[in-house]
């Protein structure tokens, strides 16, 4: 049913993982993307691969959740290969008809495609272990710095979890009104684009509708709760380092200048090809 | 003692056309004047339109009086100063269950109001806990609201006002949309905190059988109090209540269309045993 | 145009560990022109149930048969069959989209292609039916009164003429005379139209005073099929699924209990009442 799509796709687990502190967790997937870009030598992706296996050894999720996340992405995936294999000048290696393949682009190929799996699977490693309650309360922490320049980063944080409370019911809303009104005869699904858009009409105008009287109660609601935005309030659940988090951080720490050091070798990408 | 008190309150609401000119002005509360005693369960009657949640949403200060002047625990509503006091004292239970929960974990949104009063955090969880015991939900603190039946909902909306520690609740229809099973629930709930806690209720309704046990009940038409006293008075003017477009609880009314047929009954009955009672009693022993 | 269904079944969540039978074989047929109260708490598959009906959901095995035809046989019309079969869903007011009442009233004839002329001829009717003031039709449905949106949404289904009007939970959170003006526009479709109509219910009171023949739905299943005196003998079963019944049922069973000689199975305040009444006069 569509009120069990959850956003973000969060697995329920006990791991170390899952309890370190939300803003280990964004600085930490944020440092290993920066660092996949250093890379240009089989060291250092061995070195992400690595890490990157540890992490998800630790934190308990079934490896076939992350592969889950990389199903979207196929499709772009081959894309870059294909285009990097093919359009790439360079040293040929195989040549059939007009199209050649290089050893750059080979190489070029294969960092690609290693780059993006790894910025997928590690970026979803951070959805997954962390509560989008959690990962709204880390952001809005982090991005304190920001209420100097008179950024609303409480009022962001407030709107993205309120943002996540209401899609199922939307979701569910949206599957009522449209049975509704193919009880009236409405079709959704035959015709052509134009008639295809014009037939939404009678679905998103109740949508919204609706969603402007939800967001009118709920305003009402918080404000009969003596909401009065982010000034002067505490917190349930406050955000609070432990030992642990600053051994991940310490970890991290180490993980990039090692990955700085992996970076600056002059050694090949692959192993094999031209010497 | 006093905890609400309305004089002469005006509410309207201003008609506008298409271009945004003033066509008219509809006088949704006129010139009310009631007194809520501390402790009492007072219930407010009224078909859809009557005024009684514009009422409501004085007492919670969500609305400022147009004329009057409306008192919570002393406190006079139109005082800006007095905002955020006045909504601490005086909380609100909505009518929608899920357009009034804020938190995605139960526990997180009963600690919503707490949070914005700025309670210590150790304070919080304490009141969380005795709120959704107090509304027998402490054993769902952990779940999604998506996944609370409708008075589930509704019970966890009530402990989110109780953390704030009021003195007085207003239930603005809080049962409209529920089944026969989440309404008992939500009333046995009010009538708990009522009782227990000595906190003032205020319920809002047009569900007859759930204002059987309130101290006090008052009867809205357009925007005036109509009709005002207990239960059974007001339940013993059956042709007054048709006017007013309300009906009364079965038993009531079966009583009601006895007495009309000579059964000396007493008026006003309210409960099933009250009319078992007086049918079985003696003095009825042969039809007149 | 009688429906039969045979050994329905519906399962959520077919192929995954968290299968739920919310529909469990269900057989049972519904003549021309009965009014049928369907009533059960939430989560007892009634609303599930009567999706079925036009189509919206689709069973995991069984049939469905709607005036001889089965409504899973390849060749059958879907949408067809929902122009015979209206579904007023719960709150159906959430619905209302178009710019003015009429229009929203014409969008389900407009779906069926009828011409202009026909389309107009059966939106003012449908509007008519539910007794909608001629002022209110160029008003947007937006601006209307709860109960009058409610109608005008319930004039937006009878418009396709269905044959079966089947109704969720018509007077949700309408104020007692809402309820009572839409209870009597249904009593008048069924009588005055010869409609059939199945009505979901929270209310025994309501179900006891209007219907012909009651279904209780239990976990996925037809509890008890009766008329309303047959259903309430079952009080003490009803109680147990956390179903109600009348509130004059009990007070019948309570007076006999303590010796009057009353009828126990009065349902509605006028059998109650003549009931009390006789018994009183033997006494």
């Amino acid at each position: 049913m569509l009120k069990d799509i959850t956003i973000g796709q969060y697995y329920q687990a006990q791991s170390l993982i899952h309890r370190l502190d939300p803003r280990v967790k964004i600085g930490g997937t944020l440092l290993y993307v920066i660092t996949l870009f250093f890379y240009k030598n089989f060291i250092g992706y061995g070195l992400a691969i690595l890490f990157l296996a540890l992490v998800i050894r630790l934190s308990k999720v079934p490896f076939k959740f992350m592969v889950k996340g990389m199903k979207s992405i196929l499709f772009l995936l081959m894309i870059t290969v294909l285009f990097n294999l093919f359009l790439t000048p360079g040293t040929p290696v195989v040549t059939f008809w007009k199209l050649k393949i290089t050893q750059e682009g080979t190489e070029l190929a294969v960092s690609m495609a290693l780059r993006l799996s790894l910025l997928v699977i590690g970026s979803s490693l951070m959805t997954l272990t962390t509560t989008p309650n959690n990962l709204t309360d880390g952001m809005e922490k982090m991005m304190g710095f920001l209420k100097i320049f008179k950024v609303p980063v409480h009022e962001v944080a407030m709107m993205m979890s309120i943002a996540l409370r209401f899609i199922p019911i939307l979701m569910e809303e949206t599957d009522k009104i449209m049975k509704a009104q193919m009880a009236r005869g409405a079709d959704f699904e035959s015709g052509n684009l134009i008639a295809r858009a014009k037939a939404m009409v009678p679905l998103l105008v109740p949508l919204f509708v609706s969603a402007f009287r939800r967001a009118n109660d709920l305003a009402m609601a918080m404000e009969a709760r003596c909401y009065r935005g982010g000034e002067g309030r505490t917190k349930m659940k406050p955000l609070k380092y432990h030992k642990r988090d600053f051994l991940a951080y310490f970890l991290l720490l180490f993980f990039v200048v090692a990955s700085i050091w992996a970076g600056r070798l002059k050694l090949p990408m692959l192993m094999v090809g031209v010497a | 003692m006093s905890i609400v008190r309305t004089e002469n309150l005006v509410h309207e609401y201003e008609r506008r056309d298409e271009e945004g000119n003033i066509e008219g002005v509809t006088t949704a509360v006129d010139h009310v004047s009631l007194d809520v005693k501390e402790g009492s369960f007072i219930a407010i009657l009224g078909h859809n339109g009557s005024g009684k949640s514009t009422l409501a949403k004085h007492i919670n200060a969500i609305l400022s009086p147009k004329e009057g002047t409306v008192w919570v625990d002393g406190l006079d509503t139109a005082k800006e100063e007095n905002l955020w006091e006045v909504r601490q004292r005086a909380g609100m239970v909505f009518q929608n269950p899920d357009n009034q929960i804020i938190g995605q974990v139960v526990e997180e949104d009963v600690g919503f109001g707490p949070e914005n009063m700025g309670v210590p955090t150790k304070e919080i969880w304490e009141r969380v806990e005795e709120s959704l015991r107090a509304v027998g939900m402490y054993e769902y603190r952990k779940y999604s609201p998506n996944k609370l039946s409708g008075g589930q909902k509704q019970r966890v909306s009530i402990a989110g006002v109780l953390a704030m520690h009021p003195k007085v609740i207003v239930f603005d229809e809080p049962t409209a949309m529920l089944d026969p099973g989440g309404r008992k629930e939500v009333i046995r709930a009010a009538r708990g905190l009522n009782q227990v806690e000595g906190v003032t209720i205020i319920l809002i309704t047009h569900y007859m059988e759930e204002i059987v046990h309130a101290d006090q009940v008052f009867v809205m038409d357009h925007g005036k109090i109509a009709m005002q006293g207990t239960p059974r008075e007001i339940f013993s003017q059956m042709e007054r209540l048709k006017d007013l477009r309300l009906d009364v609880p079965q038993v009531t009314l079966l009583a009601y269309e006895l007495q009309q047929a000579g059964v000396p009954l007493p008026d006003g009955i309210l409960t099933r045993k009250e009319l078992v009672d007086a049918l079985i009693s003696p003095r009825i022993d042969s039809l007149p | 145009m009688p429906i039969t269904i045979e050994h329905l079944t519906h399962t959520y969540g077919e192929d995954t560990t968290l299968a739920v039978k919310a529909l469990d074989d269900i057989t049972l047929t519904i003549p021309d022109g009965q009014f049928v109260g369907i009533i059960g708490h939430t989560g007892s598959g009634k609303s599930t149930l009567v999706q079925h009906l036009n189509g919206l959901l689709k069973g995991s095995s069984g049939h469905i048969i709607f005036d001889g035809q089965d409504i899973y046989a390849k060749d059958y019309s879907l949408k067809e069959l929902r122009r015979k079969v209206g579904l007023v869903f719960q709150y159906p007011e959430h619905q209302l989209f178009e710019i003015d009442v009429f229009s929203d009233v014409c969008f389900g004839p407009k779906n069926l292609g009828l011409s202009e002329a026909e389309i107009k001829e059966r939106a003012t009717a449908a509007l008519e039916a539910v007794s909608m003031p001629k002022e209110l039709y160029n008003q947007s449905p937006f601006d209307l009164s709860g109960g009058q949106k409610r109608r005008a949404a319930i004039a937006g289904v009878l418009a396709m003429n269905p044959k079966v009007l089947i109704l969720d939970e018509p007077t949700a959170g309408l104020d007692p005379q809402g309820r009572q003006e839409i209870l009597d526009l249904i009593k008048k479709l069924q009588t005055e139209s010869k409609m059939t109509i199945l009505l979901v219910s929270h209310s025994m009171e309501d179900v006891a005073e209007y219907v012909d023949r009651i279904l209780v739905m239990n976990h996925g299943r037809v509890a008890f099929d009766g008329t309303p005196k047959e259903v309430f003998a079952h009080y003490k079963e009803l109680e147990e699924m956390g179903l109600a019944c009348p509130q004059v049922t009990y007070v019948m069973h309570d007076l006999k209990e303590r010796g009057l000689p009353v009828d126990v199975s009065a349902t509605t305040v006028e059998e109650a009442k003549q009931s009390i009444l006789h018994a009183l006069s033997l006494a």
